[in-house]
């Protein structure tokens, strides 16, 4: 399989990454040089196989439901998680209007 | 007396706790080193010699009042920039997260901090450790300590060197003195590959070994963090300060944590070394292939056994990590929206969707757009079973390769990287040239197993290469004490001559 430039403007829409047309041609080639060789992977008999989910058996666990069990997760943290926003604003993220 | 910047971990908290020297006199000693290296290596995104220095205070403090010191009390080491740290600038070498200030430290770093460690600085990687050559940081290149011998023989060639990546920065910081060890992470070989360039030691443990809580992630399946240090034995106590259950991470080993170090031995005999005959490739560097050759012969002296075996999946390993790496980066790297944290790029009359775009395109390097692309494309409609689907298929079956001869022996041998270090610019424009560097690391990384390298001896360049040994889940012992028998017998005392 490959990518025209078509596709890379869509995947590029999709990943949320404005690329003008040139950088969209030049990645073309790229994307498709790295496709192209992981193609070898088809090839592979994978019948009865199953994907890898966990690489090492590990169960998951769950936690007490307690609020703020672990106080460096927990909440009341307002303004800590507020500290690195670009644009806070009246203690939320503050984003361009979303209103059509 | 030795100087204090060439002294061992172990060496130092040794003289630290007897009172040979003070640990304030350690961290003055290394801030020097780190200070005057900067321009030439570029090694560090930002120092904090005050850190090194309250913390070694504190050590100070606490061995006149009588107290038990930790295992790292006076020890001040470089933390890659992967690593959350309360209050100091975490960037993950990224233009996307300049200027982020964490509210919190990563598990393992807290972990060093109760140990009795110091931080000399956050060090310089590739941009979210995506890359083999730390030529893809915001902050611009690492530059290696190492050179070439000149090309009629004598002196040497002054073309820069890459350390490796994507650790680089702690690979460079450690072959130069600049600190006695440093963190890294090794997603596909991102702690081995830049320790065999730099003639240093460095192993990644056990998937779930080290907790991921705070280390910026970048393919969480395979992320995982360790140490890398001058010697085996360093690598051991950095390791057991840094591993440990973490209830924050899912994926965390709820296992106690050996006492690696104390068990330290490179007594080989009645162990079974494995020669994947796989891994002898087709137009093998030379070098490299009698470096192998000495390796083996090594662990024979040690007592081993050395059989042959075979990982018949061996060259799917490095496509299936290119599909699993991205995809899985494609995902984790969604965060940076500008939103939250880090860049917002807002161009003139923008709406909430050309922001992410805008703030992407600005804040992520070519590297990483290339796989969140491919990333992106893999895992979306009508592609996923192709490519991750059959991907996750293939590492079942690389796994199970492992299985199957670690039914036949206790530990892997085989070499870390292709080829010695490289000249910067030399592979930076094909990145599938760049890939191939990680063909004898990644296999390891997708079966989640403790891995380690450590140097075996010069090439004809005069540059380090790494032997890598690679062992069972969780017997991080078995990977060191192999690890210690060729450290034994490779008798490497090189170093970098000071140019910088």
């Amino acid at each position: 399989m490959s990518v025209d430039t078509a596709t890379v403007a869509r995947i590029a829409a999709l990943a949320r990454i404005k690329l003008s047309e040139g950088e969209v041609a030049a990645m073309v080639p790229e994307l498709n040089g790295i496709l192209a060789w992981v193609e070898q992977l088809a090839e592979v008999d994978v019948t009865g196989v199953e994907p890898m989910t966990a690489v090492i058996p590990n169960t998951l666990r769950l936690r007490a439901d307690v609020v703020n069990a672990d106080p460096l997760t927990g909440g009341d943290r307002r303004d800590a998680v507020l500290a690195n926003a670009p644009a806070p604003q009246h203690g939320f993220f503050g984003v361009p209007k979303v209103i059509e | 007396m030795a100087q204090l910047t060439d002294l061992s971990v172990a060496a130092i908290r040794d003289g630290v706790a007897s009172g040979e020297f003070t640990a304030v006199a350690v961290a003055e000693a290394f801030n020097a080193q780190v200070a005057e290296a900067q321009a030439a290596l570029n090694a560090f995104i930002v120092t904090t010699p005050e850190h090194a220095l309250a913390a070694a205070a504190a050590v100070d403090a606490e061995r006149a009042a009588g107290k038990v010191l930790g295992k790292l009390a006076g020890v001040p080491i470089g933390m890659k920039d992967l690593f959350a740290t309360k209050g100091v600038q975490t960037t993950a070498a990224s233009h996307i997260l300049e200027g982020f200030i964490p509210p919190y430290e990563s598990t393992v770093s807290q972990k060093l901090w109760d140990a009795g460690a110091g931080m000399l600085g956050k060090l310089n990687l590739d941009q979210f450790a995506m890359g083999s050559s730390n030529e893809t940081s915001y902050f611009g290149n690492v530059i290696s300590p190492w050179r070439r011998i000149g090309k009629d023989g004598g002196g040497s060639d002054t073309a820069p060197l890459a350390p490796g990546g994507s650790s680089g920065g702690s690979a460079a910081a450690v072959a130069a003195h600049l600190c006695p060890a440093a963190t890294g992470t090794d997603t596909g070989g991102s702690i081995r590959q830049p320790a065999a360039f730099t003639g240093i030691s460095g192993i990644k443990p056990t998937y779930g070994r080290c907790s991921r809580w705070g280390i910026v992630a970048f393919a969480s399946s395979l992320d995982q963090a360790g140490p890398m240090a001058h010697d085996v034995r360093d690598c051991a106590i950095m390791l057991e300060a840094m591993a440990g259950f973490d209830p924050k991470d899912s994926t965390s080993l709820d296992l106690p944590v050996p006492n690696w170090k104390a068990t330290l031995s490179g007594d080989l005999k009645g162990k079974k070394i494995g020669i994947p005959r796989e891994y002898r490739m087709d137009g093998m560097d030379a070098d490299v292939a009698h470096s192998w050759d000495q390796g083996i012969a090594w662990l024979k002296d040690a007592g081993a056994e050395v059989i042959d075996i075979s990982l018949p999946h061996t060259k799917y390993a490095l496509p299936a990590y290119y599909i699993i790496a991205p995809a899985e980066a494609s995902s984790n790297l969604a965060r940076y929206d500008g939103v939250r944290y880090g860049l917002r790029a807002l161009p003139e009359g923008a709406g909430l969707q050309d922001m992410y775009a805008a703030t992407r395109a600005a804040g992520f390097g070519a590297e990483v757009k290339r796989r969140i692309l491919i990333g992106t494309y893999v895992l979306s409609a009508g592609y996923y079973d192709a490519y991750y689907t059959q991907a996750q298929k293939v590492r079942t079956l690389i796994a199970r390769d492992f299985e199957a001869a670690f039914e036949l022996c206790d530990v892997i041998l085989a070499p870390t990287a292709p080829s010695a270090a490289f000249a910067l610019g030399e592979k930076s424009d094909d990145p599938l040239a760049m890939y191939l560097n990680d063909v004898f690391s990644v296999p390891a990384s997708l079966a989640g197993l403790p891995a380690m390298s450590v140097p075996a001896g010069l090439d004809r360049q005069g540059l380090p290469l790494g032997l890598q040994v690679i062992g069972r889940p969780f017997d991080e012992q078995g990977v060191l004490n192999a690890g210690l028998a060729i450290e034994a017998r490779a008798g490497f005392t090189a170093r970098p001559e000071r140019w910088w």
